[in-house]
Formats: structure tokens, C-alpha cells, sequence
């Protein structure tokens, strides 16, 4: 991670084959700000919706004239109404997402923050509104936002071996994407995932792998030392806690999938050797998803 | 199994055939069990890794604790490691061999004879040990061949000094002389050890006798059979060949091969032929019947396989080929060639014998072994008595009867000295047109004729003959006659020669003789029978012999360099000595061969007494294993650091595919073959079209200058003609194979590197073979001639090894003017410059009417000039010009002629003198309107 303005060009370029995300806001609140998303109904806005005869109680000076000049009837000139979404991204920066197994691979946070910053993009450029979580980051729109946001994320403050997201920063009714491993204690995620269902926040779990972390392919006398270094596990025949390991992990898989079908969300896994453009397309499907 | 002291104190253990030369060391594999069991106790070291998954391996259990414990074929590994180092270090030795030692010095004596050159490295070997053994128990030593024996007393000193003398030691190809003297003058006490040839000599007990005197005398001889090749006689039209051995025991076949020069001059092995000796019998014959061409080349015969000068029986003059000379009476008879009174004699002699020309006075300066005259009735007097003289000293007179001989008065009433008999006049013709009777066959010949036992074929017949005159010798003369009795051949001698006489002609003119096999036959016994194969003493009496080639010990001749002069007395002996080496010695006119074996030599075992003890020459020889054991040890733990990576799994990834890579190097002998077949794709590739090449100068602007005008050359032939050129190829006259380009474009440049030997020889065998070099030097002065540009010097000098003929400036009727258009002039960049091609032949005429002369009948092999035709043909890759030329329209005139130029020589090159043929073209025309 060399510098924002490097790490947003590699982020501008994995987002360029993107149209504009049109995410799907599920509840229109008043509080929402105006953006550039239509609501698919009559409302405040600057795109032309629809022309509908003017019935009583319709204040005159909301006649179209010039429409109304060509019929007997009088129309008038309705808008779609347009509202902007809060997203709220949180990239885990602790220091378990800092390993690659190989050198050519990148390092996982590496990939979880280029991926946040892509969607960030995507958003930031549909209208919508994107913060970051756990840098007192609210959501704010504009190229300037973008930019704090790379910086943000250049910026890895976290020191703990797993990271924890936190709900309270998420605005309700906004929606909320976590990339993390989640290979920690599960239960702040849980806690977070809980309390953002009730605050009425959806959103999308993505999980950061590495390959190695899949494939546990360890011989031997070893002794795992955790990223850093807090944690350590001996064991004098690697190859058959293998089996086990890769049972843990699919369970561990299967309840970040439970818990995000119960808080409403979306799960999805990653890998540092897959492609980015897949897992970015898939959480730009999913936040585009509507209930 | 037991303990031994050997030499001064060192104990030795000795189990089977493996001693230990350091016993004690072995006390250290009773450490191998602790070794064992310390081993067992220490696992692997772990592997630290960072892994940010542990979070998931909290609280997993081994199920299992048997790797905390190496396994025990690891175990089993180092042990076997250990094992080996201990029992290297502890000096094993295979075959030890403990000697009683003996005291006081020790001669080593060999025969030192031909008879040992056959095992000559086995007897070093028993004498390496023999010295070995000394050396051991310090004792001194001297080592003698009797053959070259040392001036004085024995040259005893200590036996490890004399091993850088042994490979010096050699036999010699003769029996040595004064043995007996020799021995007997030796003094002092020591022990012997003779390595004996196997071979009975005359001296053989005597010295053996005076050797006991001095001490005790052990013997060692080989049991390998020693046989002797007998020099090859002629014997009914074959060669009889005879070989003898020392000890009659089993059957025994060997082959016999016959080696010469073949007709490129390598020595080559011409035939080969199986010799079996009887049970029970020490001789050996076989009769080799091989063609006169091969006989005649025949050097030496050589029982194969056997190292020894007594297996070799060089060959001389007795099988080499005669000189004949031919003459005809009449040589002005140019137009029938099978009317020639020559042509049959020709036909038949060739093969089998030198011919020469020119006049009988000429002729006999040369002194051929035969002169054949061919209807030649008188001989000028000075001349006949030379030529009387000649047959006198052993010449071999054929003479041919005709009608010159019939109508002359030669030997009439008196008979002449060259002539074997009285003839009567005009001879007489049966079963013509104007005469009675049938033409008249063959008798069959007599025993004692030399044509006895030749088969007369049924369809000779003779019309015509000249006949004898009736005399009381006549019947003694006669060696071949026909059906009636009349003498066809008669015979006298003179001197040491003799004179012959056909009463035929040597064409088929009076009989069919000549047409027939038979003829052959005749002249071979004829021709063979001019020399005796056996020496005469006193025919070398006098004389003076210098060795040609000396044969060695080992049966191989080699040029004997500046010995003196043999008499010929000496070399009658036959007997082989260091003053006459075996070999082949030349005199004025003949050389003779000595051989080690001669007709007579008898081969016989040598007898010892009863007392000394014979061993054979059968070294056991100790082999140290120490380094062997060593250097398993290594292995060993090589493979053990392997297992213990696999074992820690750390033998994974990069280093798992560096130990891949590092077995993969080993068999390198892919990539060769990669190379091949790309040069067999090249090849391919450049003859699927025609590809016009030009001469890589080094020069990397001038190379891209010859290229891109090639290539200019090649699109205007492309367009203009049926020749559809393929991009041109640039030629390292070093590597590339030159025969697959039809023309080679060679820009001289002043500072060209010379290309070696190897390529001109490419280059003179391409010139050879038809293939076109265009020369230029690009400075537009080589019209001079005169090498006056550096271009020109260099053009000079790297055609100076080629095979170019003789250059004339192009005459206005080349056909290279004519190829493809007419043209004149060849200008290029310049248009000054000269062209020169191969000369016309000098009698080069231009028919009448014609208006070329009929020329030579190829294609030039070079063409040289220096108008820089590659810069006026270039074109870019964009297909521009990339020169300019001239100026304006009369600059773009001379382009095109340069191109035309081109196109003319490619199509001279292609088509050769097709053009020029045409001249023939009205005579034709002409032949096919009639």
C-alpha cells in the first residue's frame, strides 16, 4: 500500500467497467437527501416522471400550460422523485488481514480495501453517499470523500490480531458492507449484524481469503503463529488437523451465511487468487438488490 | 577370517576377499546402537510459521504421536551412513594379498620378443605388482627386456623408482642375440622373476641355468596362444597363405585379413578369410582367391585380433602390379577403335596392370616387367639388341602375330633372337570365304604349359595364324595349340626373361580368342609368371637395401626414418635383428619384405625343468575400497537430507521444483536434437523456393544493403518473370550448408574477416558443384584489375583459395548478355566498372552465319565486378528506392538495366547455357523441315 493516490487508481481501475450503481433504497425516508435516484414515482425531483390531469385541489401554478394548451384537459407536469442512499463501508484493518502465503499474491487487506474503495467508487459516482467505519468517516458524497476514503484506508490503525465491526456508526435504514476475514471471535459481528437489523441496515458480508487459508497445505512438525503473533498452536503432524481445519472453516462459512440470511444481508466469499471484478460485481448486484 | 602382519607391523584383518588394513577402527560400530537409540529420541525441529487460520486450530489435539519419533527407515539411513564411514576409514582392501616376503633385490626379466607384444600390457601389469610387492618388502629391483639389455651390471635400485620407467619399456619384432654370453657374466645373489614369450629358444636353458646360480627363479607365461602368419605365395592363381602356432591343442579358427590401400588411398581391411587349425596340429593354410584389382592392393596380411609383428606377414613386389607396356605396330589407325590392335590388350590389362605408352626406346628406360608388341614384325637393331637385354635380365617379351608379320621375312630362314620360332611365309587362313575346312578350336593345354588347367571355352576359333616352321625345339616351345597340332602360342627363353609369341592377331581380326575370358586368363599367367617370389642369394649379392617401412613389435608398420643401409647378403639371411628390422626394404627396382616369420620358422613351446615353477600371468590386483565406502557415506547422507526435508514438509514448492530442475539438467541431450531438426527445418525451408542468399560480412549496413537489394531483385522477378524468388537469406559461409542456395551475392568489404579452411572447402566444393558467386566490390574499379582499392586487394585476397578458373572480361556474345534481354552493359550504383567471368575455351569459333560463338558449356562459377548492384536494386520495406542512382531519367535508365542485369543472371544462373544453345536452333529447324 504505497500511497492514496496510487491505491485510488488501482481502485478507479477495477471500478471503471461498472455503470453507475443504482442502489436499491428500500425505505424512503424523509431524512433522505435528494440525489440522483429515481424513485420510480412522482415525487421531488429534476427528471421529468409524468403528465397527470389535473384534478381538484391541484394548485394552478403546478399546470403544465404548455401541454395543457395542446387538449381541452389540464395536465400537470409531475417529477420523479429522486433520494440519495448512506453506505457505510468497513474494511477490517487488523493484523490478520496483512498475510499473503505467496508473493505474487496480494496481501488480504490489501484486496478487502481496493475492493471497498472500487464499490466506494461506484457509489460515490451513482450519488450515493459512502462512509467508513472505524475512521469517523460519515457518509458524505463527492470526489473529495473519495479521496478521505483512500486515505483512510491507507491508514490501517487497528493492532488487534481480528477485527470487530461496529454498528452504532451506521445511520438507520442506510446500508453497510463488511469485508473482513472473519476468521476472529465471531460474536461482535454478531453483535454488529444484530444491531444493524434492528436499526433496519442491510448490507453485504464479504469474506477475504487466502488461498493457503482454504487449502491448509502444512506437513510436519509446526507451529502456527497467529499475524501477530498472540496466538500460537503446535502441532507435530500438521497433515491431520488438516481435515479438521477445513471442517471448521465450513462451518464457520456456513454460520456467517446464517447470520447474514437472518439480519437480511448478503454473504459471499473471496479469494486473494480470484479475480477482484467477480467479487465486486457480486457485491454491486447485491447492495443493487431490492426487498 | 584372521589376522595377519604384513610388511612392518601393520596388522591386517582379513574376512573373504575384504581386508582392513586399520582394524581397530571397526571398534566403532559398536557405537551404532547408541547412535541408534539417541537418534530415535531427538524428532524434527518444527517449523514456525504465521498463519492467520490458528484462530480455527485452537484446541485441535494430535491424534497421533508417532512423528515425534523418526521413523525407522530414517533411522535404518544414518546408520548405514555411520556404517560406511567407520569400515571406509578402516582401509578395506579387496583381494589383499599377504606375501611371505622375500629378501635381497630382485631382477624382473622379460623376453621382451614379438611373441610378447601380444599381452605386452598384461606383463606390465605382473610386473607393476611384481614391483609392488618389492617395494613392500623393501627390497631393490631392476627390470630388463633381453632384447635391450642394459649396458654392465643389473640396474638394481628401489623398486618404486622404476614404475615411471615401465610404460617406456617396449618389445622388439626380433629374438635377442647373446643372451647366453649375457647371463652367464652376471654377478652377485638375487632373486628372479621371468616373464617368458612361451616361446623355445635355443638359449633358453643355458640362461635359466646361469639365473639359479644366482638365486631362485620363479617363471610366468601366458597362456594365451602365440601364432606366426607365413609371408603369402602365389599358388595356382591364388594366394596360399600358411600360419603356424606354438602348442597343438583344440581346433582353432582365426581370421585372417588382408589390409591395403583402397582406391581413395585409406588403408582399409580388403578381405577376410577364416583359418582353422586342426586338432592336434600346429598348421595351418588357406587358399585366398581374391580379384586382381584387390590383390594388387593387398600390403599386408594379419591374423586379426592378435597385437603381434609375428601375426603380420608384410607383402612385396611377388603381389604387386606389373608395368606393361604396350605397342602396336601400326598407331595411325585412328578410326575404329575395335579394330585396334591394342584395344583387347588395353581392355584386359588395365585392371590388373600399369600400362605405359610411347616408343620402345622410351619405354625400355622405364624397364617394365612385360612389353607386348602387337604386330610389330621389325625392330630397328639398336633397339632390338636393348630390348634383348631387357628380356635377358628377366623382361617378359609378348609378341602378337598379324599381317606385318605374316608378310615380313622376320625369322624366315634364321630364327630371330625375339622371336620363339621360325615362321613360314604368309601364314595361313581355314574356314574363310576362299579356303577349305572350319575354323579351328583350341586344344587343351598341356601340364606343363603355364596354362594348365585353364577351361577353353567352345567358341574360340582361329581363321587365320602364322605357322611355325618345323625344328626340333619346336615341340618344347609350344605351349598352346590348336585342334590340328599347330603351335597358337610358343615360348623360348632367354636369359632370365623369355619371349612369347601368339600366332594370332591381339584383335579379333584372325580369331575370337581375344573376345574370350580365356584371353584373360592367359595374360595373368603370363604376366604373374615374370618374377620368382623367392629370394636369391646371390642375386642380392652387392646390393644395398634401405627399410621402408619397419614393422614394430606390435605389428604395426611405421616409417623407419634414417637407418642405415642394409646389404644385401644381410637381408638374403631373412633372419630379423636389430641391424634388419622386420619391414619392407627398397632396392633400385623392387622392394622386398622381411618378415618375422619366415616360410620355414617352426613355432615350439618353451620346456622348463621340473624345478622351477611356472605361473600364469594372472594379476589379482588389490583394490583399496575405502573411497568407494566414502563416497557412500555421501550418498547416503545426501539421501538423508532429502528424506528429512520430505519428512518436515519442507520439500514443497520452490525447493521441491529447484531439486526437479536440478534432475532434469542431467540428461542434456535434448536440446541437440532441437538443433538438428531447426537445421533440417532451414534446409527445408530455403529449397521449398528458390532463395538467392548473400555472403554475411559482418558488416551489419552492408549485410542490410545486400539484403534489401536482393530483395529489390527478387520483386522484379517476381513480377517480370516466371522466377518467384523467396525472401532473401543472409549465409555464415562458417555454419550454413551453402549447396541449398543456387547464387551467393558476396559484397567484399575491405575489412572482412578471411573465413577458415572449412569454408572454403564448402566454398570450392559448392563452386564445383554448379553453384554461382557474384563478387562486388561496390568501388567501381576493378576494372583495372590491378587490386588498387582495398576492396580489390581483399577481393584478391579471399579468392586466392578458391577453385576459380580462369577470367576473361565478359566478351560481347556471354550468354549472359542474352539470358533473359539483351544487354550490354551490367551497371549497378556505378556504371564504370568491368565484368569478368570465366573464360571462354581458346578454340572457341563462331560458326558461319552465326552470330554468337559456341561457348562455354556451363555457367560461370564467379562473376566479379564492383558496380554495387545491390545498392541500385535495395528497396526499403515500404518497397521505395533506397538509393538514389544517377540523376534524373538517365539515373532511373540505369536502375532498370541494373535490374535487367539481375534478372539476366539469375536466369544464367537457372536456366545455365540454355540461351546459348539456341544457336543450334536453325540446324534444327532445319533437321526437322527434311
Amino acid at each position: 500500500m504505497s500511497d492514496p493516490v496510487a491505491l485510488r487508481s488501482r481502485a478507479e481501475q477495477l471500478a471503471a467497467p461498472f455503470p453507475p450503481l443504482l442502489a436499491g433504497a428500500r425505505h424512503l425516508a424523509a431524512s433522505v437527501v435528494l440525489g440522483s435516484h429515481g424513485r420510480r414515482r412522482p415525487g421531488p425531483g429534476d427528471e421529468f416522471w409524468q403528465y397527470r390531469q389535473a384534478v381538484q385541489g391541484d394548485e394552478a401554478r403546478h399546470v403544465d400550460w404548455r401541454r395543457s394548451g395542446r387538449s381541452d384537459l389540464h395536465f400537470i407536469r409531475q417529477k420523479e422523485w429522486q433520494a440519495a442512499q448512506s453506505v457505510t463501508l468497513w474494511v477490517d484493518p487488523s493484523a490478520s488481514m496483512r498475510f499473503a502465503s505467496d508473493r505474487k499474491l496480494p496481501q488480504k487487506g490489501h484486496r478487502a480495501s481496493e475492493m471497498a474503495l472500487a464499490l466506494g467508487i461506484l457509489l460515490i459516482h451513482a450519488g450515493e453517499r459512502v462512509g467508513l467505519m472505524g475512521h469517523d468517516l460519515p457518509a458524505r458524497t463527492g470526489e473529495v470523500q473519495l479521496m478521505r476514503l483512500a486515505e483512510a484506508m491507507e491508514r490501517p490503525d487497528s493492532d488487534g490480531e481480528y477485527g470487530t465491526p461496529e454498528a452504532r456508526e451506521m445511520p438507520s435504514r442506510s446500508r453497510a458492507v463488511f469485508v473482513s476475514d472473519f476468521l476472529g471471535d465471531l460474536s461482535p459481528a454478531r453483535t454488529a449484524l444484530t444491531e444493524a437489523a434492528d436499526r433496519g441496515v442491510s448490507g453485504v458480508l464479504l469474506q477475504v481469503l487466502d488461498p493457503q487459508e482454504e487449502a491448509f497445505p502444512f506437513d510436519g512438525r509446526t507451529i502456527f503463529e497467529s499475524m501477530g503473533g498472540g496466538i500460537r498452536h503446535e502441532t507435530l503432524k500438521a497433515r491431520d488437523l488438516r481435515d479438521r481445519y477445513l471442517q471448521r472453516l465450513a462451518e464457520r462459512k456456513a454460520e456467517l451465511a446464517s447470520l447474514a440470511q437472518v439480519a437480511g444481508w448478503q454473504y459471499s466469499c473471496h479469494h486473494t487468487d480470484q479475480p477482484a471484478t467477480s467479487a465486486l460485481l457480486w457485491a454491486y448486484s447485491a447492495l443493487e438488490r431490492v426487498i | 577370517m584372521g589376522l595377519f602382519r604384513v610388511g612392518k607391523g601393520d596388522l591386517m584383518l582379513i574376512i573373504g576377499p575384504i581386508g582392513f588394513t586399520a582394524p581397530w577402527i571397526l571398534l566403532g560400530l559398536i557405537v551404532l546402537p547408541i547412535l541408534w537409540i539417541l537418534l530415535r529420541a531427538v524428532p524434527p525441529a518444527p517449523i514456525r510459521r504465521r498463519f492467520p487460520g490458528v484462530a480455527l486450530l485452537l484446541g485441535l489435539q494430535d491424534e497421533e504421536h508417532q512423528s515425534d519419533k523418526t521413523p525407522w527407515w530414517l533411522l535404518l539411513l544414518r546408520s548405514l551412513a555411520i556404517a560406511a564411514l567407520i569400515a571406509g576409514f578402516a582401509g578395506p582392501v579387496l583381494n589383499p594379498e599377504p606375501r611371505e616376503p622375500g629378501t635381497g633385490p630382485l631382477l624382473v626379466l622379460l623376453d621382451g620378443t614379438w611373441a610378447d607384444a601380444r599381452d605386452w600390457p598384461r606383463r606390465i601389469d605382473r610386473v607393476e605388482q611384481a614391483l609392488s610387492e618389492a617395494a613392500r618388502d623393501d627390497r631393490p629391483a631392476a627390470v630388463v627386456t633381453l632384447t635391450d639389455r642394459p649396458e654392465g651390471d643389473l640396474p638394481f635400485r628401489a623398486a618404486q623408482s622404476w614404475a615411471a620407467q615401465l610404460p617406456g619399456l617396449a618389445p622388439e619384432a626380433w629374438a635377442p642375440d647373446g643372451a647366453v654370453d649375457w647371463a652367464e657374466g652376471l654377478d652377485g645373489g638375487f632373486d628372479t622373476i621371468w616373464l617368458s614369450d612361451g616361446l623355445a629358444y635355443d638359449w633358453r636353458e643355458d640362461v635359466l641355468a646361469a639365473l639359479q646360480d644366482r638365486g631362485n627363479v620363479r617363471v610366468f607365461e601366458s597362456p594365451r596362444p602365440v601364432y606366426g602368419l607365413r609371408p603369402a605365395a602365389f599358388e595356382d592363381g591364388a594366394i596360399a597363405l600358411s600360419a603356424t602356432r606354438a602348442t597343438a591343442g583344440d581346433e582353432a579358427a582365426v581370421t585372417i585379413g588382408a589390409s591395403g590401400l583402397d582406391p581413395n588411398g585409406i588403408e582399409r581391411r580388403l578381405a577376410e578369410a577364416e583359418m582353422t587349425f586342426p586338432a592336434g596340429e600346429t598348421e595351418a593354410a588357406l587358399a585366398l582367391s581374391l580379384p586382381p584389382e584387390l590383390r594388387n592392393r593387398v600390403s599386408r596380411f594379419e591374423v586379426v585380433g592378435t597385437r603381434s609383428a609375428g601375426a603380420v606377414s608384410l607383402t612385396d613386389d611377388a603381389l604387386k602390379r606389373r608395368e606393361v607396356a604396350l605397342i602396336a605396330g601400326q598407331d595411325d589407325r585412328e578410326s575404329l577403335e575395335l579394330l585396334n590392335p591394342t584395344h583387347y590388350l588395353e581392355q584386359a590389362l588395365e585392371p590388373v596392370a600399369d600400362l605405359l605408352d610411347g616408343g620402345l626406346s622410351e619405354v625400355l628406360l622405364a624397364n617394365p616387367d612385360a612389353i607386348i608388341l602387337a604386330d610389330v614384325a621389325t625392330i630397328p637393331d639398336g633397339q632390338a639388341d636393348a630390348l634383348e637385354e631387357w628380356v635377358e635380365a628377366g623382361g617378359l617379351l609378348v609378341r602378337f602375330a598379324g599381317p606385318r608379320l605374316a608378310a615380313s621375312d622376320v625369322s624366315r630362314n634364321d630364327e630371330d633372337p625375339l622371336l620363339p620360332v621360325r615362321l613360314r611365309a604368309g601364314g595361313r587362313s581355314v574356314g574363310g570365304a576362299m579356303s577349305w575346312g572350319e575354323p579351328k578350336a583350341l586344344r587343351s593345354f598341356d601340364a606343363e604349359s603355364p596354362f594348365s588347367g585353364l577351361t577353353i571355352p567352345g567358341d574360340v576359333t582361329v581363321n587365320a595364324q602364322v605357322l611355325a616352321q618345323p625344328d626340333p625345339t619346336l615341340s618344347e616351345r609350344t605351349i598352346a595349340s590348336l585342334t590340328d597340332g599347330t603351335p597358337l602360342v610358343t615360348r623360348k627363353r632367354i636369359g632370365a626373361g623369355q619371349v612369347v609369341l601368339f600366332h594370332v592377331t591381339a584383335n579379333a581380326e584372325w580369331s575370337s580368342l581375344p573376345l574370350s575370358g580365356l584371353f584373360v586368363s592367359m595374360l595373368e599367367r603370363l604376366a604373374i609368371s615374370t618374377r620368382p617370389a623367392q629370394l636369391e642369394a646371390e642375386e642380392l649379392a652387392g646390393t644395398t637395401w634401405s627399410i621402408d617401412q619397419r614393422l614394430t613389435a606390435f605389428g604395426q608398420a611405421e616409417e623407419a626414418g634414417n637407418l642405415p643401409g642394409v646389404s644385401g647378403e644381410d637381408l638374403a639371411a631373412q633372419v630379423p635383428g636389430p641391424d634388419t628390422p622386420p619391414g619392407l626394404y627398397a632396392g633400385e627396382d623392387r622392394r622386398i619384405a622381411l618378415n618375422v616369420i619366415g616360410p620355414e620358422t617352426v613355432l615350439t613351446p618353451a620346456v622348463w625343468p621340473g624345478n622351477v615353477p611356472v605361473e600364469g600371468i594372472v594379476t589379482t590386483e588389490e583394490r583399496p575400497l575405502g573411497g568407494l565406502l566414502l563416497s557412500l557415506a555421501l550418498a547416503v547422507l545426501a539421501i538423508d537430507v532429502l528424506a528429512a526435508l520430505w519428512l518436515a514438509g519442507r520439500l514443497t514448492g520452490p525447493r521441491a521444483a529447484a531439486l526437479v530442475g536440478a534432475l532434469a539438467v542431467l540428461p542434456m541431450g535434448g536440446e541437440v536434437r532441437a538443433q538438428e531438426t531447426t537445421d533440417e527445418a532451414f534446409a527445408v525451408d530455403v529449397t521449398a523456393e528458390v532463395t538467392l542468399a548473400h555472403v554475411l560480412t559482418g558488416d551489419a549496413e552492408i549485410d542490410r544493403v545486400a539484403e534489401a537489394g536482393l530483395s529489390g531483385l527478387g520483386e522484379v522477378l517476381f513480377r517480370r518473370t516466371s522466377v518467384e524468388p523467396a525472401e532473401p537469406v543472409g549465409v555464415d559461409l562458417e555454419e550454413d550448408e551453402l549447396a541449398l542456395f543456387p547464387f551467393l551475392y558476396w559484397p567484399v568489404t575491405a575489412d572482412m574477416v578471411r573465413p577458415s579452411d572449412a569454408a572454403y572447402a564448402k566454398l570450392n566444393a559448392y563452386l564445383r558443384t554448379g553453384g554461382m558467386i557474384l563478387f562486388d566490390t561496390r568501388d567501381a574499379d576493378v576494372s583495372g584489375y590491378g587490386g588498387t582499392t582495398p576492396a580489390g586487394r581483399k577481393l584478391q585476397e579471399l579468392a586466392r583459395p578458391l577453385d576459380v578458373p580462369p577470367l576473361e572480361q565478359i566478351p560481347d556474345d556471354h550468354v549472359l548478355t542474352r539470358t533473359f534481354y539483351l544487354l550490354q552493359d551490367f551497371p549497378g550504383r556505378h556504371r564504370e566498372g568491368g565484368l569478368w567471368v570465366e573464360a571462354a575455351p581458346p578454340d572457341a569459333e563462331a560458326v558461319e552465319g552465326m552470330p554468337f560463338r559456341d561457348l562455354n558449356d556451363n555457367v560461370t562459377p564467379v562473376v566479379i565486378g564492383g558496380n554495387d548492384w545491390a545498392a541500385a536494386w535495395a528497396v526499403d520495406d515500404g518497397g521505395r528506392r533506397m538509393f538514389p542512382v544517377g540523376r534524373g531519367f538517365a539515373g532511373e535508365q540505369q536502375r532498370e538495366i541494373a535490374y535487367r542485369f539481375g534478372v539476366n543472371l539469375i536466369m544464367h544462373v537457372l536456366t545455365g547455357n540454355y540461351k546459348s544453345d539456341q544457336v543450334h536452333v536453325p540446324a534444327l529447324l532445319d533437321r526437322l523441315g527434311n
